[in-house]
């Protein structure tokens, strides 16, 4: 954001005349059909940051009158009773559950994704990679209710077994423990995130993959790499930042989906040790399921609510682009 | 080490297309081999089947024998990745791997054999650097990414990641056409000390190349565009340069060609 501001203003003198004069005649474009461009790029961009800052402006002002009237901790409070007086809410419940539910399916995701890019790029046939990729391509279309309708009428049905097998073997950490209760749970919920994510990460690893150049797996394969010593010395490098930024992308996603993780999962207001027993809370699926009842304080209570939402989502896409530059020498696109 | 390679009777093809057809030459051991002619003569084809990267691209196949000493490498049961550590290569353009460190990018191919301890590698990867005139450009700064040096010295980084697994026979694909005049004498100049230890097949477009650094010189032509390449004739380069037997070599190395 801070780039674009800066683009607007008039730019530092610059000590290169023929710089400038070059810039002077890539902005002060004299023909009309330039200017006019000119005015739609510049006016679009100005336009999406005044949108972002009412935004940001409008959910913080609310945000904030809420927050001022909340008798408990905004952060810790483990119960959401807004219709009351005087009114107690905290988000640590939304919070826990946005973070766990979002960091199984990507677990679960983009391993499996990243397998099915190197697959389509480097091992498929290409009859078959190009109908593989179509079909996933239309997994990222079907819209995310019709995943909540599947994953309530087919997935929650079918999860009994699994969850046994986890209590059976993996109860004793606790996380995996089950009171045979409907599995309308976190792990649910990151199961059927992990489908839903997984059509866009594996989508944007495959065009990554696809650019591998080929120079440098020639260079593996004539020192004699077998094919996924090729893979691992020279694509998967090379997709490394690519591959995080698909994740990121699919994070996203996940980190902000309603309606689907509304209509698998038994929400409560509390904290549980246990993936497997129904509970908990995401930030979007408590708004989507309290906001029609609420009064406009409750409104304003889940404004903020959402407010932390945007925070979170700012800090993982912060800590992903660190992680990319800080490896930024040893990048493919220096070579 | 350094092994002999006797190829009988070799076409090779690109789907339906043949590339090159029925090439029979030998190659000494501890000697330098250049192959010369025309662009689209298969002389680049024909290196890359001698190790079996041409069967990579799609649609590559090749008939006919390549003997290295005894062994078909096209024989039943032959696994291509075990032909290729035996068979070096170094490309037109230096391709070191850019996520790896110029130690890395040495020790690339050992690590793939496994079972070298870390002073092993230490001694190997010095070892091959210098055999590449590159250790003292590069000792103190091994650990920073091989991508950070000139073209020349990423070229002999590419030379000394192939001989560091001590193979039998190192083939060169244009190795200097990416090149500067400077760094071209310093490849040069390596390939004279390489064949003391490796058998060397180059391809080079630059004749003044061939004739300074080989010890044989194979002319490769195609009758026309379309039309399979085939061998002409291999000679001790100075008969080549000086007396070929075939008017059409002649004709090419004076640039009377076409």
């Amino acid at each position: 954001m801070d780039i674009t501001t800066k683009n607007t203003e008039a730019p530092p003198p610059s000590p290169q005349p023929t710089e400038a004069e070059s810039k002077r005649a890539a902005r002060g474009a004299t023909r009309p059909g330039d200017r006019i461009f000119l005015g739609l790029s510049r006016g679009s961009g100005i336009l999406l940051l005044v949108v972002m800052a009412a935004i940001a402006v409008f959910l913080t002002y609310r945000a904030t009158l809420a927050i001022s009237k909340d008798h408990g901790n905004f952060l810790t409070t483990l119960e959401w009773n807004t219709g009351v007086n005087p009114p107690t809410f905290g988000i640590a419940v939304l919070a826990y559950g946005t973070v766990i539910s979002s960091i199984i399916a990507m677990v679960i995701a983009v391993p499996i994704a990243v397998s099915i890019a190197l697959f389509l790029t480097h091992y498929a046939p290409r009859r078959l990679s190009g109908p593989i990729s179509y079909v996933i391509d239309l997994l990222a279309a079907v819209p995310s209710i019709v995943y909540g309708l599947w994953g309530a009428l087919i997935l929650v049905p079918n999860l009994n077994g699994l969850f046994g097998w986890l209590n059976d073997y993996f109860g004793w950490t606790g996380f995996f423990s089950w009171d045979e209760g409907a599995p309308r749970s976190m792990l649910t919920v990151g199961i059927l995130l992990a489908i839903m994510i997984l059509p866009i990460i594996t989508n944007v690893s495959r065009e990554v993959f696809r650019q591998a150049p080929l120079m440098h797996q020639e260079a593996a394969l004539a020192l004699g790499a077998t094919r996924w010593e090729v893979i691992r010395m020279s694509v998967l490098p090379f997709g490394r930042s690519g591959v995080i930024s698909a994740s990121m992308l699919g994070l996203g996603r996940a980190l902000g989906e309603t309606m689907a993780v509304a209509t698998v999962l038994s929400p409560d207001f509390l904290i549980h040790l246990s993936l497997l027993n129904p509970g908990g809370g995401t930030f979007a699926q408590n708004i989507a399921s309290k906001f029609g009842e609420a009064n406009e304080f409750g409104r304003d209570a889940l404004i903020a609510s959402g407010l932390v939402l945007f925070v979170i989502t700012l800090l993982v896409n912060g800590a992903a682009r660190l992680i990319i530059a800080r490896r930024k020498e040893y990048s493919g696109a220096n070579a | 080490m350094a092994k002999r390679i006797d190829v009988s009777g070799l076409t090779a093809f690109y789907g339906s297309h043949k590339a090159i057809e029925d090439i029979s030459m030998t190659v000494e051991p501890r000697s330098v081999t250049a192959f010369i002619g025309p662009s689209g003569c298969g002389k680049s084809t024909f290196l890359r089947t001698l190790n079996r990267m041409h069967e990579v691209t799609p649609g590559g196949r090749v008939e006919g024998k390549v003997l290295l000493d005894e062994e078909d490498l096209y024989g039943q049961g032959i696994d291509p990745v075990s032909v290729r550590r035996e068979i070096g290569m170094v490309f037109q353009r230096p391709n070191p791997f850019p996520t790896m460190s110029i130690f890395d990018n040495v020790a690339a191919g050992l690590r793939l054999n496994g079972g070298y301890k870390k002073s092993d590698l230490n001694d190997i990867v010095e070892k091959s650097l210098k055999g590449a005139n590159l250790w003292n450009e590069v000792k103190d700064r091994l650990n920073k990414p091989g991508s950070g040096l000139s073209g020349g010295q990423q070229q002999r980084l590419c030379i000394a990641r192939a001989i560091a697994v001590e193979p039998k026979v190192l083939l060169m694909d244009e190795p200097c056409s990416a090149l500067d005049p400077i760094s071209t004498l310093a490849i040069e100049d390596l390939i004279g000390e390489l064949k003391e230890r490796f058998t060397i097949v180059i391809v080079t477009h630059n004749m003044q190349q061939a004739a300074r650094v080989s010890d044989r010189t194979a002319f490769f032509n195609l009758s026309a565009v379309g039309q399979p390449g085939r061998l002409i004739e291999i000679d001790d380069t100075e008969r080549i340069f000086s007396n070929p037997s075939v008017q059409a070599t002649e004709d090419y190395i004076s640039g009377r060609f076409g």
